[in-house]
């Protein structure tokens, strides 16, 4: 798009400038890239080397010996797999709750006028605003009373509260964009407010729903400030917060933590990469459109 | 925050509109139940989860909270807020919040605008590259903080590298054991995290500047830095309000990094508002102080980002030529 643009700037200075220009474009992004990429390969490597290879001067920047018993004690003996199953269950049911029941709001706001619709609306907004660790304490008692403190049900509440408005801000504007004539169509053939919103708006709104679906799933196989608040027993951690009592407790184990750390990352690095250009999507509808 | 609300706002007169329009004026009048329908489950949701623990935060920043029997709590009015502007230790959490906030926001936008420039010519390399700096982005906060506590630990990497392999420095430094190199490190960690976010909203906001506008410039005769400062800034402007008051109330509700790299040390000199607010909650059970904090910090964060609207608004309003 803009390439032309560029392209008629630069060709008044001739090959080797544009040349020149590109080569220094390529310099500081590859040694941009390496910052933000070194600390991951690093943390990688310490991953794969026994206790009494981790700092040491000079640090062993490739394993020599290598070995996988890091990643062995983490499943075995730490029980990090019932922390990936736990997050895994969070993670997955606060995501499909969420963006259900945040597509129903989007639905409502972009198809009806009902009386203090903007009232909600606002409401709704005010979330955005709110400092998420402001409200633990009151979450903590809350989660109390409710009988949810150390439970994955507590957490799930709490994690689909929490993302609630973003996720209807972000459908709303989509479904905004859904030509009304389809609705006022298929209205005109008797079908009612739930089929449109579930045969019409929700099949169209699909790469909405795959945004919202993403960055929820994310976010809660993330959060930690709410599970350190409500769980205190090993059996309901999630990997977050596991990984980091257990650095708290082995705090010389880096190998071990960061053997836990990559079971954390690697399904988050594959979503991501998968799903890259629905992180593009995410941003540009949900935030600067408009 | 600002734009997607006058999004939702000019679209409802336009499109969205558009279905009850079709309906007849009496028809329209009609009561119907349908909407509330749809919104109740995730209303019900909201408003139990968020907005009641919202204004209870403030209730109970007017008690001595009783932990053990709500009811006994003693209604102290504003002598909580009293005690936190006498406390010095609120003082300085409250400093290196805003030292966080204030040392983190402009790196992040100006090397995030700076990469989204230099990706912005379509090429094969460009996912590539894209993926890269997002990376510690969609990397949970857990995992980054204990990976800079050990690069930045006493015979870590960076130790290594800067002492031993480059002689930088005559000795090793204890990051973390320092005021200020621990809030070095909390801020890299918070720069380094953040780029690529910034980047990619930049990047969006690029693709989205009219490619006629820098041509007419360039034939008139601007050259890039020109072109960037007359064309491209403005067009993006947007984009830099909204990253501006991300950050900033990101900045200042900084947590997770600062309770995992030095827990507030040494002796709570690094501590921030919300550190000092979790130690004050769940060590010493002060519920009532613990939430004075959170208020104080939640105006804070809320006065701000109404300002840095104000002001980019105000800002637009004298630029329609």
């Amino acid at each position: 798009m803009s390439a032309s643009g560029l392209v008629t700037g630069r060709s008044r200075r001739g090959h080797s400038g544009r040349a020149f220009g590109t080569s220094v474009r390529y310099v500081l992004l590859i040694a941009g890239a390496f910052i933000m990429v070194a600390p991951f390969i690093y943390m990688i490597s310490a991953s794969f080397q026994s206790q009494a290879y981790v700092l040491t001067i000079p640090p062993q920047f490739i394993p020599n010996p290598a070995t996988t018993s890091n990643y062995t004690d983490a499943v075995t003996s730490e029980n990090f797999i019932l922390y990936f199953v736990n997050s895994l269950i969070v993670a997955v049911i606060s995501t499909a709750c969420s963006v259900l029941l945040s597509s129903m709001m989007a639905y409502a706001f972009a198809r009806f006028s009902f009386p203090f619709k903007e009232t909600i609306f606002r409401l709704l907004l005010v979330g955005l605003t709110i400092p998420a660790v402001m409200l633990l304490i009151p979450q903590f008692i809350l989660a109390k009373n409710l009988h949810l403190l150390d439970s994955l049900p507590g957490l799930i509440f709490f994690y689909i509260a929490g993302s609630l408005s973003l996720n209807t801000f972000l459908l709303r504007s989509f479904f905004a964009t859904i030509p009304g004539e389809l609705d006022n169509a298929m209205q005109v053939d008797g079908a009612n407010a739930w089929t449109r919103y579930w045969r019409l708006a929700i099949p169209l709104a699909a790469p909405a729903l795959s945004v919202a679906t993403i960055f929820t799933f994310l976010n809660s196989w993330d959060e930690y400030p709410i599970a350190l608040t409500l769980i205190n027993s090993q059996q309901n951690s999630t990997l977050p917060l596991a990984i980091a009592t257990f650095q708290g407790q082995h705090s010389t184990q880096w190998g071990l933590v960061f053997a836990a750390s990559m079971i954390a990352v690697i399904p988050v690095i594959i979503v991501f990469i998968v799903f890259q250009r629905y992180f593009v999507q995410g941003l540009t509808t949900g935030a600067v459109k408009g | 925050m600002a734009f997607t609300t006058t999004a939702g706002r000019a679209t409802d007169t336009t499109s969205v509109a558009r279905p009850g329009r079709a309906i007849s004026p009496r028809r329209r009048r009609r009561f119907s139940a349908t909407p509330y329908l749809f919104l109740l489950p995730g209303v019900v949701i909201f408003v139990v989860a968020i907005i009641w623990p919202a204004v209870s935060a403030f209730q109970m920043s007017l008690y001595h909270w009783n932990v053990f029997n709500a009811q006994l709590s003693q209604w102290i009015g504003f002598q909580n807020y009293i005690t936190a502007f006498q406390d010095p230790h609120f003082w300085q959490s409250l400093a290196n919040s805003g030292i966080y906030m204030a040392a983190t926001v402009i790196p992040q936008m100006a090397i995030g605008l700076f990469i989204a420039l230099l990706l912005k010519k379509k090429s094969p390399t460009q996912p590539l590259f894209r993926v890269l700096f997002y990376l510690p982005v969609v990397t949970s906060w857990v995992v980054v903080s204990l990976l800079f506590k050990f690069l930045f630990d006493d015979s870590g990497v960076i130790n290594f590298t800067l002492h031993d392999f480059l002689h930088l420095m005559n000795s090793d430094v204890s990051w973390l054991a320092n005021r200020w190199t621990a809030l070095f490190v909390i801020c890299l960690l918070g720069i380094w995290k953040g780029i690529g976010w910034s980047m990619l909203i930049y990047l969006a906001a690029l693709q989205g500047v009219p490619e006629s506008l820098e041509e007419a410039a360039s034939m008139d005769g601007a050259n890039r830095w020109q072109r960037f400062q007359a064309v491209t800034l403005p067009a993006i402007r947007p984009a830099t309000v909204f990253i501006s008051v991300m950050l900033v109330i990101g900045g200042l509700n900084v947590f997770t990094s600062v309770q995992l790299i030095t827990d507030g040390g040494p002796v709570g000199q690094t501590d921030v508002v919300l550190t000092y607010m979790y130690i004050q909650a769940f060590n010493f059970t002060d519920f009532g102080y613990a939430s004075t904090l959170a208020v104080i910090l939640a105006v804070i964060v809320f006065v701000l980002a109404l300002l840095q609207l104000r002001i980019m608004r105000t800002d637009d309003a004298e630029e329609p030529a």
